[in-house]
This record gives structure tokens, C-alpha cells and sequence, in this order.
């Protein structure tokens, strides 16, 4: 045996490598398999950076299709309800620069809202009721409806089909425990050369 | 006994003097007294009384909502005037919900009793009636007394802390209670003690700025197995974890709380109400609370009832409003200004300073970062403080995070060393909020998330139960017809339809007796006609005698027509006769 490896060096090499070929490949093969991953990692990323207000704003029927067409290459400033953090947070996780949101799917709203209705007025139509993505309305058939203002995302969804045009998207008051220290002025860069250059 | 050294720290003008020339004043009733439901952390309380409404002093007037709140009690007699929306003290100036009495003027307390013999009142009735009490830690947090209390089994405690450092400049709230009221305050480290099965070590935290009170605690203490631990004074050393340090060398894990290690650290202001809560029966309803600064001409401490205007206090301390600089809730380094003199004082008003011009200027400009360091050098959680400021300013939480932001106590240090007058701690704390509404936000949005996927899921099944019943439906219609094709065939149905035509035919002997009724009729027709005819011969035009001609023709030719359908149908007749005999 040993001979004939050192009588033939090169068949000896060829025949070791191609075994070596085989066994990792066989491994490589097998793990491929075994841990193979179920669906679209980057989609779950995104789709947990995306705010879930479900609005279809940016043309797609909610945030996880939008998430799946960022992974696709769809541009990702097309989210008015999550804003310049939402595109900054998905440029930081995709590692491109991040664009200003698209003006053409909305503007970012300064203050949260959700869906009011104003219940004298409802007819009981429940059109609002498919409308709404997380299931934030109840009410039945020729009965009131209502919302519920903890569920709402102010998604906008149910005011288009409203017959009577009874729902308004009200502004959510902050609470005293939800309020937080404002941001301190910033840095004015004065320095005293400044100052008396002023004068 | 030994004491550890924390990092960091600061050594502020203490300013403590001035408002301890004067033992602890009351003052006059307050017409009006504002009691705001939120005063603790936790849930607020709920309103149990209705506008107009008769109250005692003492009585309660709002209900903890759940456990980690605590109740109201009235601080004095008189009627619920409102229920609603008051300023309250919060850095933030917003309004919040109070219940406002106006004052009888009698304060008349309603009955009430404490424990006889606490030592034989079991911990959990001690912890009920101090939760019944509303007591919330007095020292500045207000987390409810009662919670703190009862760290349950797997939480034994061993060390005992009362926290009378009173680190903050000014503050001498705490300082003039244990002067006057040291006997009450061990009765209620007695109560603690009981409460929390004997602890091996009870240590009373004290810095040495406060000899007074040092000296007339210890003869209370005495062969108590109490401890007196006097510590160089240094801000901030009343923090929790600071003062654990200090007084045990155990550093508190980040995220923990005392219990965790065994250990239990409470106010001594809030021990002192205790004891009145068990051991006399009141409720919280005054505390002592620090009037001082240059723009007020009496500096002193007053028993204050909760829900005194601070502008109360004021009229009755001499204040100046012009020689003001701004007017602070808490002290120089950790109270927020008040931008409303009507503010009620609350249970964790430790402390209202009105600090002349001199004393607190305005801010200074901002200055860029030197990064000359001193803020690192000062902070005691032993944090970055410049790191953090970078960070806070680019809104990079996850670094912040990953920097102890959280560990900040927001003691205000740094901002106090800063040569650059950099509001350190304000941006920290606008960060903290930052990172909060960011974790809540996204708690809401995975909410959405799920119940998004849960609604595409039911429009789905919806679809499907729409589909599987259609199918069903089909199914049952093919059935049906399979069903009728299998009774016969198709000549089947029209032989029977063919009978059924037949049935409804008349018989071929009525059929012959109707013909014969015919021919009989047209006969006579033809009779008549001839009978007209024969009579005519002699009085008529020829016209006429061609027209009755006419007519016995056609009677004569109709005559034939029956004759020739009643010989056509015996023919039929006949032969369908034939045919069954030959069958």
C-alpha cells in the first residue's frame, strides 16, 4: 500500500482530493438540509422595523408585504406612518444610505391618531368593520359601532367607506405617564472671540 | 463601624443651615387643599367620594387601583368641592386628576385606632394597614410603602437600611424630624424589624453633616441592635444603590432591586409614618416638607398637609417673587421647576426652595464639549458621561443602552461639573424617555402585528368555510339529479306522459255516439232546408230560391262530412279491435 503511494504520488494526491471532495461535499450537502432556514430572515427584520400600522399607504396590502418587496429591492421610503426613524432604521440594516420619505405615499404625521366614531351617527353598516386591519372595531349589523382606541394603529382605512362619514382620526392626547423630557437646546457654538466680534 | 468610599460624587454648598433655626412650624388651614390621584408610582387611585360630599379628616377618599397604588385620605374636614383636572407638581406642567376639598375649619378628625401591640399583629396585617395608611416612599420615588414590605418568601431580608443621608443641598426635611421625633422613628424601625422577621443587621445611613440628629437618635438606639452608620458627606449618597454601598461595600446588580440581595432600604420620613399609621391609627395625610432660599424671609421646615397650595407656603414664608430666580419642587440638583404657584404640595414633597438670583443663577449658554473629563470623574454610577451625551445627541439607543444608560440615577453630577455648562442629565433623561416610548412603541406594534395576522387567518378561514359550502352545495345538486335519472329511462317518461295524453282523450264509443248525434243533426239540417225550399217555390224572387238551394247543398255536404268521419273512426275502431285480438 505504502509503495504504491510512493511509487505513484500523483495518482495517490488525485485520489485523496477527490475523497476529500466527496466527504465534505456529502457534509456540506447534509448540513444544507439539516439546518436548512424556513422562509426570508431579512423579511423578518424588516418587517419588525416596519411601525404595523397595516395603513397600505406605501401600495401594498400591509407591512409584511411591503417587508418582502424591500428584500426584493423596493425603494424603502415608502412609509409615511414610521417616518425618517423607520428609513433610517432599515438603511442601517441593509447597510445603504438612507433616502427622505417618499412625498408621494404621504407625509409623516407629527401627532399619533386614532379612529373616532361618533356613535349617534352610526348606522350600523359594519363597512368600517372589514375595513379595519387588526381588527379594532366592534359592533354588528344595525348595531353601534366602536372603537377600540388601544388597538387602533390611525391606519385611516375605515374613514373611506363610512356611508355617513361618522368616524374622525382624533389626535391622541398624551398622558402625563406617558410624557418624556423634552430634548435640551442644542449647543450654541459660542465662543468668547465670537461673542465680542458680534458687537 | 467601616464604611465604603463611592465613586465619584460632588461636594455642592450644603446650604442646610438656614432652615433649621426654627423647630418644625404648622401652618395656618388652607382654605381650599387640592389632593391629586397620582402621588406614588403605580396605578392612580380611583375616586370613592362624589362632589358635595361631607369628609372627616382622615377619611379615605380615593381607593387604591390594584396593588401597586395606595389609597387618599382627606388632610383635613370639610367638602369635596371638585373632581378634575388641576395642575399638579410634575416636570412636565401638565394637569392631572384631583379631588379638591374646601375646608370646614374645624379639622375634625374621624375615629380612628392604631395596633395595641404590634408584636403580636401578624406582617401581613402590619403591611395591609400601612397600605391602608396610603404611605408611598417619602423620599422622592413614591413607591408604595406596602409593596416594598413584602418581598415574600424567596426574598429574605437580612439588612435592614433606613435612608437618612439627605444628601441634597437646602433639604433638612428628614434632618428635623429625626431631631424632634427620634423616639417615634425606632418605634417605627421596631415596626420594620417586625415586619421583616428581625434582620440581623439594621443600619440607620446618616452623613456626618447632621451631628444634631446623630446625637438624638443614639440614645434611642441604645441596646436595640440598632446601628447609627455616620459617612462623609458627599452628593450623591442617598441614592439606593450608593448608599448600599457605602454602608455594606455590595455593589447592587444593574436591574435588581435590594431585595434581590437581601436587603431593604427605606426613608426615614417614611419609617416616622409608619409608626403614626400602626402605632397611632393616622393616615398619611401631612408631612414635613423644607421651605427655603434667599427669596424667602422665613427659612423652616412646617408639617405641611398634603394638598397645600405651595403658594400657601409662600404667603406664610415671607416670599419675594422678584428676588426669585425660579421656584424649585425638590432640591437643587434633582427638583424641576414649577411654573404654577398653585401646585399642591404631595406626599414626596420633601422640599420647596426658592432660590434668590445669586444663589441659583439662570443657565448659562452652552459651550461645546472640552472633553476635559470631570464629568466621568464625577459620576457615581461610575458611567461615561461624555460617551452618553455623544450618543444621546446621534439618538443611537442601542449604544446607549449598551453604555448603563439606564444605571444613570440622573443625580445631576455631571451637569453640575461641566466647565462647558452642558445640560448632561437633561439629555440623558430626554434620551431614557426616547428609548421608553421606542420599547413601548414597539410592544403596540407587535400587538398590531398579531392581530393583523390573525385577522388575514380568519379572512382565510372565512374563505374556505365560503368554498367548502358552495362545494357542498354542488355536490348535493348532482346527487339529486343522478338520483331521478336512476328511476328510468328516458322512453319510460314518454310512454307515461303519452298515456297520461291518452287518458285525458275521449272513449271511442263517445266518440261514435257524438258523430251519430252529428250525422242525426245534420239530417235534420237537410230536412229543413228541402222543407224552406219547397215552401219558397211559390212566393219567391229566384235570389232567394238559389240561396235556400245554396244553404240545402251545404246542409246536404255536411251531412256527407259526418257520415264519412263516423265510417273513418268505426274503421279505426275496428282495426285498434283487431289488433288486440291478434295480440
Amino acid at each position: 500500500m505504502i509503495d504504491s503511494i510512493i511509487q505513484q504520488p500523483i495518482l495517490a494526491a488525485l485520489v485523496a482530493l477527490v475523497g476529500l471532495g466527496i466527504l465534505f461535499g456529502a457534509l456540506l450537502g447534509f448540513a444544507a438540509e439539516k439546518f436548512k432556514v424556513e422562509g426570508d430572515p431579512i423579511v423578518e427584520q424588516l418587517d419588525e422595523l416596519l411601525p404595523q400600522t397595516q395603513c397600505g399607504q406605501c401600495g401594498f396590502p400591509g407591512c409584511r408585504p411591503y417587508a418582502e418587496s424591500i428584500a426584493n429591492g423596493d425603494a424603502i421610503n415608502k412609509c409615511p406612518p414610521g417616518g425618517q426613524a423607520t428609513i433610517n432604521a432599515i438603511a442601517n440594516l441593509l447597510d445603504v444610505p438612507a433616502p427622505e420619505l417618499d412625498a408621494e405615499h404621504g407625509e409623516e404625521a407629527d401627532v399619533k391618531t386614532v379612529a373616532f366614531i361618533r356613535e349617534d351617527e352610526c348606522i350600523g353598516c359594519t363597512k368600517c368593520i372589514q375595513a379595519c386591519p387588526v381588527d379594532a372595531i366592534l359592533g354588528a349589523a344595525k348595531l353601534m359601532h366602536t372603537v377600540i382606541a388601544d388597538e387602533c394603529t390611525g391606519c385611516d382605512l375605515c374613514v373611506e367607506p363610512c356611508p355617513v362619514d361618522c368616524i374622525d382620526m382624533l389626535p391622541v392626547a398624551e398622558t402625563i405617564g406617558q410624557w418624556h423630557w423634552p430634548a435640551p437646546a442644542a449647543v450654541a457654538d459660542l465662543i468668547a472671540t465670537d461673542r465680542q466680534g458680534a458687537h | 463601624m467601616k464604611t465604603w468610599v463611592t465613586p465619584g460624587g460632588v461636594h455642592p454648598p450644603e446650604n442646610k443651615q438656614q432652615s433649621l433655626t426654627l423647630p418644625i412650624g404648622n401652618l395656618p388651614l388652607p382654605d381650599k387643599l387640592v389632593i391629586p390621584l397620582s402621588q406614588h408610582i403605580g396605578a392612580p387611585a380611583v375616586p370613592c367620594v362624589e362632589v358635595g360630599k361631607k369628609v372627616l379628616k382622615g377619611q379615605k377618599i380615593a381607593e387604591a387601583a390594584g396593588s401597586v397604588s395606595v389609597p387618599l385620605h382627606a388632610p383635613t374636614s370639610g367638602t369635596i368641592t371638585a373632581i378634575e383636572h388641576r395642575p399638579i407638581a410634575h416636570s412636565s406642567g401638565m394637569l392631572a386628576p384631583c379631588i379638591e376639598i374646601t375646608s370646614d375649619g374645624r379639622d375634625k378628625w374621624q375615629k380612628y385606632e392604631g395596633f395595641e401591640d404590634y408584636e403580636n399583629a401578624t406582617p401581613a396585617a402590619l403591611v395591609k394597614a400601612i397600605s391602608e395608611a396610603g404611605i408611598a416612599g417619602m423620599g422622592g420615588a413614591g413607591f408604595p410603602s406596602a409593596v416594598k414590605l413584602n418581598p415574600g418568601f424567596h426574598h429574605p431580608i437580612d439588612t435592614l437600611i433606613i435612608n437618612a443621608t439627605e444628601c441634597e443641598p437646602y433639604i433638612t426635611a428628614d434632618d428635623s424630624v429625626i431631631r424632634e421625633r427620634a423616639a417615634e422613628i425606632v418605634t417605627g424601625i421596631g415596626i420594620l424589624s417586625h415586619m421583616l422577621g428581625r434582620p440581623h443587621n439594621i443600619l440607620i445611613g446618616i452623613e456626618d453633616n447632621k451631628p444634631e440628629a446623630i446625637a438624638a437618635l443614639e440614645p434611642h438606639v441604645a441596646e436595640s441592635g440598632i446601628s447609627v452608620v455616620s459617612f462623609p458627606t458627599k452628593y450623591p449618597s442617598g441614592g439606593e444603590k450608593q448608599l448600599i454601598y457605602i454602608l455594606t461595600g455590595k455593589e447592587l446588580p444593574s436591574n435588581q432591586i435590594p431585595a434581590d440581595i437581601g436587603m431593604l432600604c427605606i426613608n426615614i420620613g417614611t419609617t416616622y409614618a409608619i409608626k403614626r399609621a400602626i402605632v397611632n391609627g393616622e393616615p398619611l395625610i401631612s408631612r414635613v416638607t423644607t421651605m427655603t432660599g434667599e427669596a424667602c424671609g422665613i427659612n423652616r421646615n412646617y408639617e405641611t398637609l398634603i394638598g397645600t397650595p405651595v403658594s400657601h407656603l409662600l404667603t406664610h414664608s415671607d416670599f419675594d417673587q422678584d428676588a426669585c430666580s425660579r421656584l424649585i419642587m425638590g432640591g437643587p440638583m434633582m427638583g424641576f421647576s414649577l411654573t404654577d404657584t398653585d401646585v399642591p404640595v404631595v406626599k414626596t414633597t420633601n422640599c420647596i426652595l426658592a432660590p434668590s438670583h445669586q444663589e441659583i443663577p439662570d443657565n448659562q449658554p452652552v459651550q461645546p464639549c472640552i472633553r476635559c473629563g470631570l464629568c466621568a470623574e464625577a459620576c457615581p454610577a461610575s458611567l461615561l458621561p461624555q460617551q452618553l451625551y455623544w450618543y444621546s445627541q446621534a439618538q443611537d439607543h442601542d449604544r446607549l443602552e449598551a453604555h448603563n444608560l439606564f444605571d444613570c440615577i440622573e443625580c445631576g453630577a455631571c451637569s453640575y461639573v461641566c466647565p462647558s455648562n452642558i445640560p448632561l442629565v437633561q439629555h440623558y433623561r430626554h434620551s431614557k424617555g426616547q428609548i421608553n416610548k421606542a420599547r413601548a412603541d414597539k410592544v403596540k406594534s407587535d400587538q398590531a402585528r398579531q392581530r393583523f395576522e390573525f385577522h388575514q387567518q380568519r379572512i382565510e378561514r372565512a374563505e374556505k368555510e365560503k368554498e367548502q359550502k358552495r362545494a357542498a352545495r354542488r355536490n348535493a345538486a348532482e346527487k339529486a339529479q343522478t338520483k331521478t335519472a336512476a328511476s328510468g329511462s328516458a322512453a319510460d317518461i314518454i310512454a307515461a306522459a303519452q298515456a297520461r295524453a291518452a287518458a285525458k282523450k275521449v272513449s271511442p264509443e263517445q266518440q261514435q255516439a257524438k258523430l251519430e248525434r252529428s250525422i242525426a243533426g245534420a239530417e235534420m239540417r237537410v230536412q229543413m232546408a228541402k222543407e224552406k225550399l219547397a215552401e219558397a217555390d211559390v212566393n219567391q224572387t229566384d235570389e232567394q230560391k238559389n240561396a235556400l238551394i245554396a244553404a240545402v247543398e251545404t246542409a246536404k255536404q255536411k251531412l256527407e262530412q259526418a257520415k264519412a268521419r263516423l265510417a273513418e273512426h268505426v274503421k279505426q275502431h275496428d282495426l285498434a279491435d283487431n289488433g288486440e285480438k291478434v295480440d
